[in-house]
């Protein structure tokens, strides 16, 4: 009976992940910080597994960076979030794929909150009609970006060139999966595994050979916090998060980190830097820091794709430690040409 | 009685996000600004629910509402489905609307996010924009972000991206026409007001600092003059 229940909880938080054929909105944060991420999904969906990803340029900001630091009105949320839906309607999809965390929380908060307030929706759509004259319909499903890696991740391991295995020792590597806030912890039906247990990124780790890292601060916030990082005085609040993030994850000695959100990775691997000028602690084995990742980066390397390809020297973390226990080849003077 | 309470209720995040508080204080327990800062979301749904209008006013001129970082992490733990994290956007809404926000070192912080976000939407549509994000106000970005401010197109041109250019792709520039659109929408929807209003109090608060606009920006980006800190 508590198995069957067991797998009654379970069954809720499995979502319906579209094979093929998406509209893609891309994301602030990760095209300034991690731009080769993008390029690389879109490689990966379009140009090896040969599936159909339509970006169009006219799609915007879903505006959740200015909603959550409370620059814009709630109804101007909706409105280019609307807007958005319009492209897709226009450009004749229905399945809505968004590279932003952020974002996709603020597509599932907005459909949410359509649906139990469907005259707020019809105001929405007046408003426009009233600025853009245009019309939509909302998407058949939503998926995050990396739902649909997570959903190929079998397809990917089918044409792995490595593995998340440390070939010095030929035993797992351990892995640190941070999941991004918004992701599940808003409506967990809406993510894969829910807030609880998210397996998004669990599957991908698995799958590709590496050990997840379970340790006690794993589902705290890598410490963002909108108007916390972006004002300078609020910094130490983001900082904070960050280092108590590392305290906790330090004892288990992980290799790497893989994160799903674009903005996470880019604090866990700067607060990182910070925390060693600062207090002159680095963390991971022999002082050189725990390389943080996107998903796209680690699929990514496991696909056998060139490290400076996918960006990996942009981030202020070294990767190299990773790259050597994985066993890729590199080219040090190939780092930072141009 | 319950004015404040009944102009909190016509935001749609304050409707989902308040049901019945017991008080239990899980959602202060979870919550990363809580340990950082003089915070407790239990205490401000108390409030909230109370409909004291006095409390309530009180609590739209403090710095409190301004702690939130906006994880949510409030919404999975609490028992009785609250949403602490919403019933804060809409305390930060109606300090806005009422002008109340300028009374708190950190509600005055405002301005400045605007400029900088809201001015990236407008004139780029992207909330962060790369020409506007710098190492000098960013030194925590590291080494190799000045690296790539330096050299920022050959950095993108190496990673694929189509910076500023024609058509899609990372980082594009967005046709004017899509630009005109947003500023249609934040015209229709109340942004464009709203942000005028937060500049005019703002500007008005500065002239009694004796500050130029840009002091004044300069002064709410940077100061911590008031103890926040839970410590």
């Amino acid at each position: 009976m508590i198995v069957n229940g067991k797998q009654k909880i379970w069954s809720d938080y499995q979502k319906e992940i579209p094979d093929n054929h998406y509209f893609y909105v891309r994301s602030c944060i990760r095209q300034n910080f991690f731009p080769a991420s993008e390029k690389t999904f879109l490689d990966i969906v379009r140009n090896k597994l040969g599936l159909d990803f339509f970006e169009t340029e006219h799609h915007t900001t879903c505006g959740g960076i200015a909603y959550h630091s409370d620059s814009i009105p709630q109804e101007t949320l909706m409105t280019i979030v609307a807007r958005q839906f319009a492209l897709m309607t226009e450009s004749g999809y229905e399945n809505y794929v968004a590279s932003c965390i952020t974002s996709f929380g603020i597509y599932t908060e907005v459909l949410d909150t359509w649906h139990h307030f469907p005259e707020l929706e019809a105001k929405i759509r007046q408003m426009l009609w009233d600025s853009c004259k245009r019309e939509f319909k909302k998407p058949t499903h939503l998926a995050h970006a990396s739902d649909v890696i997570y959903k190929l991740r079998g397809a990917i391991n089918q044409n792995a060139k490595h593995r998340l295995i440390n070939r010095y020792t030929g035993k797992p590597l351990k892995v640190v999966e941070h999941i991004g806030c918004h992701y599940s912890k808003m409506f967990p039906s809406k993510g894969v595994g829910g807030a609880e247990y998210p397996y998004v990124l669990v599957g991908m780790v698995e799958s590709w050979g590496g050990e997840i890292v379970d340790y006690p601060e794993r589902r705290h916030c890598c410490g963002f916090g909108f108007r916390q990082y972006l004002v300078q005085a609020n910094r130490g609040y983001s900082i904070s998060n960050t280092h108590k993030k590392f305290e906790s994850m330090s004892p288990f000695e992980p290799d790497m980190i893989i994160t799903n959100c674009p903005g996470c990775p880019y604090f866990l691997d700067r607060w990182q830097y910070v925390i060693s000028e600062m207090e002159g602690k680095t963390y991971g084995q022999n002082g050189q820091g725990i390389p943080v990742l996107t998903y796209e980066e680690v699929a990514g390397l496991v696909l056998g794709y060139n490290p400076w390809d996918l960006g990996l020297q942009i981030h202020q973390t070294n990767v190299e430690p990773l790259l050597d226990k994985i066993g890729i080849e590199y080219k040090k003077e190939d780092k930072y040409k141009l | 009685m319950g004015k404040l309470y009944d102009k909190l209720m016509e935001d749609y995040r304050f409707k989902e996000g308040l049901n019945a508080c017991i008080n239990c204080g899980t959602c202060t327990a979870i919550c990363p600004a809580a340990e950082f800062y003089k915070y407790d979301p239990r205490s401000i749904t108390d409030i909230v629910q109370s409909k004291d209008d006095d409390e309530i006013e009180a609590l739209l001129k403090s710095e409190t509402i301004w702690y939130c970082g906006q994880c949510m992490s409030c919404v999975t733990r609490c028992p009785r489905k609250n949403a602490p994290g919403f019933i804060i956007q809409a305390l930060r809404n109606l300090s806005q609307e009422l002008g109340y926000f300028i009374e708190a070192e950190k509600g005055r912080q405002q301005y400045a996010i605007n400029k900088a976000i809201c001015g990236n939407i407008l004139n780029y549509g992207y909330c962060i924009y790369p020409r506007t994000f710098s190492h000098k106000n960013h030194p925590e970005s590291g080494p190799v972000h000045k690296w790539i401010e330096e050299n920022l197109e050959a950095v993108h041109k190496r990673l694929g991206s189509n910076l500023d250019g024609e058509g899609p792709g990372v980082l594009r520039q967005i046709p004017q026409s899509d630009l005109d659109e947003l500023k249609r929408i934040f015209d229709i929807t109340g942004a464009t007001k709203r942000l005028e209003l937060i500049e005019e109090l703002s500007l008005k608060k500065a002239k009694e600092l004796n500050m130029t606009e840009e002091e004044y920006i300069n002064y709410t980006y940077t100061a911590v003059e008031k103890d926040h800190l839970n410590q």
